[in-house]
């Protein structure tokens, strides 16, 4: 079906759950004026990014109020939104929840945790264990959590269980000043996005934050891809925005009719090379 | 050169967007700078009137007898071209008073002393008008330590850091810094004649590409030889580097507990902010 996304490149306060929950809730109250469908929020927006020894302290259990009331707003507008998890077994995980109907439709662990660079994720939080598709209103869909998104594998597993729009939440950190007009940062991410959705004949929504967290700046872009890689819609750079996108339903259809690569695409050969490479990696 | 080279429209964004967040984050408006008369200083305070608007910019030129009175007036020349706010504090008293009990100070010991002095009155006026200090050391510097701690390097915010002095000249030419300021010899003025170019022995061009292969790109001793760098160059360099460092760190603390700051404590600085 046809749908409208709201992209939602909001500046979360460090370490500020409250706060922040309000910033969230006022998008989600502004996508349901506009008639959006689908709200996507970027990665740890309701904690901000980088939370060192912040995050036990503000992770979030599943069923934790703040989470349980995006829960109810998403009777009105299907909602993806990142946030810190506190396992039971208090593991901590950077996870993204999609909320459709008043229900959890899917729970993402981030798996790739980048630790090098300026990031350390892995010293803080725990790594996820899978990725699957799961279905919406609105089709098939996958959830990425940024770093997620450049292994390949990532996007390719969520495509072969069947999903045809994927959502990437993402905090991806400015840098990389040269000639070009925009950060090498943003150049990277767009051919990524481009050319995942071109790949695998799928929607990309890609939701990047804005704002400066000690020095650091969040530099925005979020992005509508149509599935032939095409951006439809791109949200300001370095600026708070709330990009709306109309998917149209036809354009996936006539993608998939035109570069039916995904029908193609082998699984079993896939997996028998990928099993011979474990194999032999035993050795 | 390529490398160095910025897309100054894009690097002036994102620090003029540095300095307005990270100021108003702590809940101030206003920031408070030491205008030397020299380029650094100049471009932050451009940057800072752009960030906050002028009349939220403090800036004071903190001269001592021997400074090169052209210094100050390319310092009004800047305040006057934006319309900050401006004063000027002499140190001459101050310094003079300390150093008639150690008449046979160093050179160097009376530029850093000089250096602490004006860190003292910019703290003082950040706390007078409620204002950030921001810092106006550049990537060189910092790098090679070309700078005297808790003096000019103290700050609590630096918008240029990051940015090679290269990088400084094209973005100053880009936001209007006036022509005499880009164009005279970078000095610290803390004698008369000196030159930072003089003094650290290589210019600030040739340092700059080397540091930039070297620091950006971790390119290897080897690799830099090849590039075309001599081998002292590319020695002296590394050593003032790694010898500068305890400059851009904080205070080694003493580890007993089990929770130490920066080591098994931390947090961002803008932590709820």
């Amino acid at each position: 079906m046809d749908f409208t996304v709201a992209l939602a490149q909001i500046k979360p306060k460090l370490g500020c759950v409250a706060d922040n929950c309000a910033l969230v809730e006022a998008a989600v109250a502004k996508g349901i004026a506009e008639k959006a469908d689908l709200i996507v929020f970027p990665e740890l927006a309701l904690t901000g990014y980088f939370l060192k020894d912040l995050v036990p302290e503000v992770a979030l259990a599943v069923d934790a109020p703040e989470l349980v009331r995006l829960k109810e707003l998403s009777r009105k507008i299907s909602i993806a939104v990142g946030f810190v998890e506190a396992a039971a077994d208090y593991r901590f995980f950077n996870s993204a929840v999609y909320f459709e109907g008043g229900e959890t439709r899917h729970l993402h662990r981030k798996v790739y945790l980048p630790t090098y660079g300026l990031f350390d994720e892995q010293r803080y939080m725990a790594r996820g264990e899978q990725f699957r598709a799961f279905d919406t209103r609105f089709g098939r869909m996958g959830m990425l959590i940024c770093e997620d998104m450049w292994h390949l594998s990532a996007p390719y597993i969520l495509a072969m269980d069947g999903a045809t729009t994927l959502l990437c939440l993402s905090s991806s950190p400015g840098r990389g000043v040269t000639e070009d007009e925009n950060l090498g940062s943003t150049i990277a991410w767009q051919k990524l996005t481009s050319t995942t959705a071109m790949f695998l004949n799928s929607r990309v929504l890609y939701c990047n934050r804005v704002g400066y967290e000690d020095g650091v700046n969040f530099w925005g872009g979020s992005e509508a891809v149509a599935p032939s890689g095409a951006v439809v819609q791109r949200g300001k750079i370095l600026e708070d925005d709330l990009v709306f996108t109309r998917m149209e339903e036809g354009a996936l259809r006539r993608e998939r009719i035109f570069s039916p690569m995904m029908r193609d695409e082998s699984l079993s050969i896939t997996l028998k090379e990928l099993q011979r490479i474990d194999r032999e990696r035993e050795r | 050169m390529t490398g160095l080279t910025v897309n100054t429209d894009l690097l002036r964004r994102v620090l003029v967007g540095f300095i307005r967040e990270e100021v108003r984050k702590i809940g101030v408006e206003r920031a408070v700078l030491g205008l030397s008369g020299g380029i650094d200083s100049a471009l932050v305070a451009y940057l800072a009137a752009e960030a906050l608007g002028a009349e939220n910019v403090y800036a004071c030129t903190m001269p001592y007898r021997t400074s090169n009175p052209e210094s100050e007036a390319h310092a009004r020349l800047v305040a006057e071209s934006l319309g900050i706010n401006y004063q000027v504090i002499e140190i001459t008293p101050m310094i003079d008073a300390y150093f008639e009990r150690f008449p046979d100070a160093s050179n160097m010991r009376r530029g850093n002393k000089m250096a602490r002095e004006r860190m003292t009155i910019l703290y003082d006026h950040s706390a007078a008008h409620a204002a950030l200090v921001l810092g106006t050391s550049n990537k060189t510097e910092l790098l090679l330590g070309y700078g005297t701690l808790f003096g000019d390097m103290a700050s609590a915010l630096n918008a240029i850091g990051d940015i090679y002095k290269t990088q400084v000249w094209q973005l100053s030419e880009a936001m209007g810094v006036p022509r005499e300021i880009i164009e005279k010899k970078p000095s610290a003025d803390l004698w008369a004649g000196q030159t930072d170019e003089q003094e650290l022995g290589f210019t600030y061009r040739e340092v700059d590409e080397l540091l930039y292969w070297m620091v950006d790109h971790r390119c290897s001793r080897q690799e830099l030889l090849n590039k075309g760098f001599a081998a002292a160059f590319v020695d002296t360099v590394s050593a003032k580097v790694q010898n500068s460092h305890f400059k851009r760190r904080m205070p080694v603390i003493a580890k007993v507990s089990n929770r130490t700051i920066d080591r098994d404590f931390r947090y961002s600085r803008d932590w709820g902010k």
